[in-house]
């Protein structure tokens, strides 16, 4: 161990001390966030505004006959009214590849139905009126006459033959030959290495089980809101929190059919988002709204209709095959995946297939997955969407297989563990990876030692994702004090200020205190890429740490004009220019600098608009003990330990913060948490009462180990860290339950009736 | 219908406002007064991002009329922290970085207040009870637990 035990501990791998990089200062947007003077969606107001509310639709699957706005306009101080027909048709061909597929003309009618509806809370049409109360009332005049048709819920319902079909022109893409009917298939995807079928037939020991996960969703606390103004001119101003003032413009210009160059976001703060706020749902009817009405127009959902209308993520059914040897080593894997994509085609599959192996390294993998449309509302991103659902298969079964033969199962994947070189099953090769540290930990962590008592279960599963980099932008200006302004253009929906001024002040050797980060609107910082995919600190970090470097280039040749020495007779310390080989010169702070920048070619700034690549992907294991209640099927999580490999934490308790907030959120999605719908496919859980997302008194503290393993592709080792805590949860609470009650539990939620009903083997 | 003319304190402050029947007091404050540091998460008394005091009581200003504020006293998140001066579990939400995206914040800040005015050496479990009805999604209340459990000490002066 020991020369790997040596490169655990390397924190910097450029050989340097970080003097700012790895503190826990204040955050600079805190003094706000703790006094309520923080400006979140629906805090903002504009003079003269009025108020719009969505028509929804009552049903999950109608065709829409004839709407009637007639009542609703004629009520004193509505001021205009919009329906599918005053949006502009969008190319079915126009698609963009992100995270997952977008297709525009999907979103669009997500956004408004046009000629059906497809999920219950579907929006059919919008009012806009001087008083909320007027909209709401209105609102319930415009009369939409449907004709009602069968719902289709779950995939067993959409692969049935003779099944409702949700769109007449979806065939199945990526099966050979093209098939001639449609069906409410969207897609196959398939990942395949070596040959997994033959494998099987040299294991020695084989698992395999079917698996069932409901519809989540991402549970932000903030319901979507936005204002919208047109001006006379047709120019568009919006103040909206979402995961990208870009996305917003971009999206909004096109579902409108407004030039993408005559709309303005402005950010607020966001109030959570987990991926849900990566799509839009308000702001193209409130801009219509607004330039029906020739008023500015604010919108806010009701919590009633965020569960109904946004969000969420697939619910599905995964099964998984592993074959071992008895010694352990994994030789084959099959893992099935069906998602519920929603509404749309879209779900994120793809995303599951490519994750649920990631983390082992094994010679023949077969990931297959099906995109399956349902009437419900259409699935959005929901942090490292589709890896929860395949990991909790993968990880059930790896549970499963460390009990047969007898292996702990800390063991069974330090065994089987990916490190630097292993093929993964979706193409790459990883690169330095601190997976096996992950596990060396959690084998060493007080955790893993505690004795449990009677009805206890301990379980462990681990997870990966992908991480991405993309484009970012960001400037920083030098203040005539010295002190910066660092602009950059992501929302920041946890902590990604401090983080940012952190990495600011690495470069610039300046106290983190004299730096302000700032989120400029659309107009005012190039375009940057969504706040998503775990990619803030990692891409964005690197444009500020460029800029800010780019700022210092420029503060050292104002120093030499200022010394009249050659530029390469100045270096740069501690936020001082110092002169070399001369104590002539007194160093120079950055605000004496500052002071003569008039003399010296004006004002001081840098600027870097990058496309960030080498992004590191992380890899997570964590530990849960429960306690069951035999009588009643409850669940207490007792212990939980999440560990991770973060590359470099910048501010490590705004990284802990994330490792535990996304294991809570997986224990939510493991115990309690699922779409409840009627028979007509109406939503019956449209609140918190019931959508039963983790509180306070349940759980117990959640422990975090930071393990650091750089990532070469970022200037101080950093790795995304927002979306791999809640892919192991899933597995480690059902592992844990599982071996506390001896029976293989695969059902989520594993709330209390479920439970009791597989404890009394019913 | 006529509006409703209500008489209240606030912060400290005689204030007065108009408002509907229908208007709870998280509209009324928010849409009549602009003190938006109240939030609205569910407008179901689920969440707590609305929690204020209604005469030293901790409630959702959702599940209170407009009306129910005349002749009461109340107290909302604008009023914790006196001039510059954060409030101990203000600042302890700081240090111990007990806040991602904050908008369930200012909810918890009042209601930790009215715990440890209620209960000044509060258990961990006390603790988690008693904020039992905010919801964070963020934290994973771990962080929260402890600025509360640290402004309780420094509180106490312990």
């Amino acid at each position: 161990m020991g020369n790997e035990e040596n490169q655990l501990r390397i924190i910097d791998y450029s050989g340097r001390e970080f003097r700012h990089i790895g503190t826990r200062p204040v955050r600079p947007d805190g003094v706000d966030k703790v006094t309520g003077r923080a400006n979140f969606g629906a805090d903002f107001t504009v003079n003269g505004m009025i108020f719009g509310r969505v028509v929804r639709s009552p049903h999950a699957h109608a065709r829409i006959k004839k709407i009637n706005i007639d009542k609703a306009l004629a009520v004193p101080g509505v001021k205009a009214v919009v329906t599918g027909q005053d949006f502009p048709q969008i190319d079915p061909a126009d698609k963009a590849v992100g995270e997952v597929v977008v297709s525009y003309y999907d979103l669009s009618r997500n956004v408004i139905a046009r000629d059906k509806v497809l999920y219950d809370g579907h929006a059919v049409a919008a009012v806009a009126a001087t008083s909320a109360a007027i909209a709401e009332r209105a609102a319930a005049l415009v009369e939409v006459e449907y004709e009602v048709l069968k719902p289709v819920m779950s995939v067993a319902d959409a692969l049935k033959k003779n099944a409702p079909l949700l769109h007449k022109d979806l065939f199945t893409s990526g099966v050979e030959p093209k098939p001639e009917k449609p069906s409410n298939v969207a897609a196959r995807t398939e990942f395949r290495l070596g040959d997994p079928a033959a494998a099987f037939a040299d294991a020695e020991v084989i698992v395999e089980r079917e698996f069932s996960t409901q519809t989540v969703h991402q549970g932000y606390i903030e319901p979507h809101a936005c204002v919208a103004s047109v001006a006379n001119d047709g120019y568009v101003s919006i103040w909206c929190s979402s995961q990208g003032q870009f996305m917003v413009r971009s999206f909004t210009a096109k579902f409108c059919g407004i030039e993408e160059s005559k709309v303005k976001v402005i950010p607020a703060e966001i109030g959570g988002g987990f991926g849900g706020k990566t799509v839009i749902y308000l702001e193209p009817l409130a801009v219509m709204l607004a330039r029906k009405a020739g008023r500015a127009v604010k919108m806010t959902m009701t919590r009633d209709e965020v569960l109904r209308a946004t969000g969420p993520t697939s619910g599905g059914i995964a099964r998984a095959k592993v074959g071992a040897r008895k010694d352990g080593t994994l030789v084959s894997g099959e893992l099935e995946l069906h998602y519920e994509a929603g509404a749309f085609a879209g779900s994120p599959v793809a995303l599951g297939c490519m994750t649920g192996f990631a983390p082992y390294h094994m010679e023949n993998v077969s990931c297959v997955g099906w995109d399956v449309v349902v009437n419900r509302p259409k699935a959005a991103a929901y942090r490292a969407p589709g890896a929860p659902v395949a990991a909790f298969a993968v990880e059930s079964v790896l549970d499963e297989l460390a009990q047969q033969l007898g292996m702990d199962p800390i063991e069974l994947r330090l065994k089987n563990a990916a490190r630097e070189g292993t093929q993964a099953p979706y193409g790459v090769k990883f690169n330095r990876i601190g997976y096996a540290e992950t596990l060396e930990a959690a084998k060493n962590h007080p955790h893993y030692q505690i004795p449990l008592g009677p009805n206890q279960g301990r379980g462990v599963a681990s997870g990966f994702w992908f991480n991405i980099g993309g484009s970012s932008s960001a400037e920083v200006m030098v203040n005539p004090d010295g002190t910066v302004i660092v602009v950059t253009g992501n929302p920041d929906i946890g902590g990604s200020r401090a983080s940012m001024a952190l990495m600011a002040a690495e470069v610039f050797g300046i106290d983190v205190a004299h730096i302000k980060p700032i989120i400029a609107d659309t107009e005012s910082v190039p375009f940057s890429m969504l706040t998503g995919g775990s990619r803030v600190t990692f891409a964005t970090g690197k444009a500020v740490i460029e800029a800010a470097q780019d700022a210092v280039n420029d503060m050292k040749r104002r120093a030499a004009k200022m010394w009249d020495v050659d530029l390469a007779q100045v270096d740069w310390e501690n936020g001082r220019a110092v002169c070399i080989e001369s104590d002539q010169h007194k160093p120079l702070s950055m605000a004496d600098i500052a002071a003569k920048a008039d003399k010296t070619g004006g004002a001081i700034s840098g600027k870097a608009n990058i496309n960030a690549k080498g992004a590191g992907p992380g890899f997570g294991t964590h530990i849960c003990d429960v306690e069951v209640d035999p009588e009643t099927g409850r669940v207490t999580v007792l212990r939980y330990t999440a560990i991770q490999d973060v590359g470099k934490a910048i501010h490590p308790s705004y990284v802990e913060g994330q490792l535990q907030g996304g294991a809570v959120q997986g224990i939510g999605w493991a115990l309690n948490e699922e779409y409840v719908y009627d028979a007509e496919g109406r939503l019956q859980n449209t609140g918190f009462l019931d959508y039963r997302m983790p509180v306070a008194s349940d759980l117990p503290m959640i422990d975090t180990v930071l393990v650091e393993v750089p990532n070469e592709g970022h200037p101080y080792g950093v790795r995304g860290v927002g979306e791999t805590p809640i892919v192991p949860p899933l597995g480690a609470v059902a592992n844990a339950v599982s071996r506390a009650i001896g029976k293989r539990v695969a059902d989520l939620p594993l709330s209390p009736p479920r439970l009791l009903s597989i404890i009394d083997g019913k | 219908m006529a509006k409703h003319h209500v008489t209240t304190t606030i912060n400290g402050d005689p204030t007065e406002f108009l408002c509907e029947t229908r208007q709870t007091l998280l509209d009324c404050l928010r849409d009549e007064l602009e003190l938006t540091g109240s939030k609205e998460g569910c407008a179901s008394g689920d969440c707590g991002a609305c929690s204020v005091m209604l005469d030293g009581r901790l409630v959702c200003a959702c599940l209170v009329l407009g009306v129910e504020a005349d002749g009461a006293n109340i107290e909302t998140i604008e009023g914790v922290a006196q001039g510059e001066q954060l409030h101990p579990i203000q600042r302890h939400f700081l240090e111990e970085a007990a806040l991602q995206c904050g908008v369930c914040t200012p909810g918890f800040i009042v209601a930790a207040k009215a715990l440890l005015e209620k209960n000044p050496d509060p258990t961990e479990t006390e603790a988690r009870y008693w904020l039992a009805g905010n919801l964070c999604r963020c934290t994973g209340y771990d962080k929260i637990i402890r600025a509360v459990m640290n402004a309780a000490a420094e509180m106490r002066g312990a």
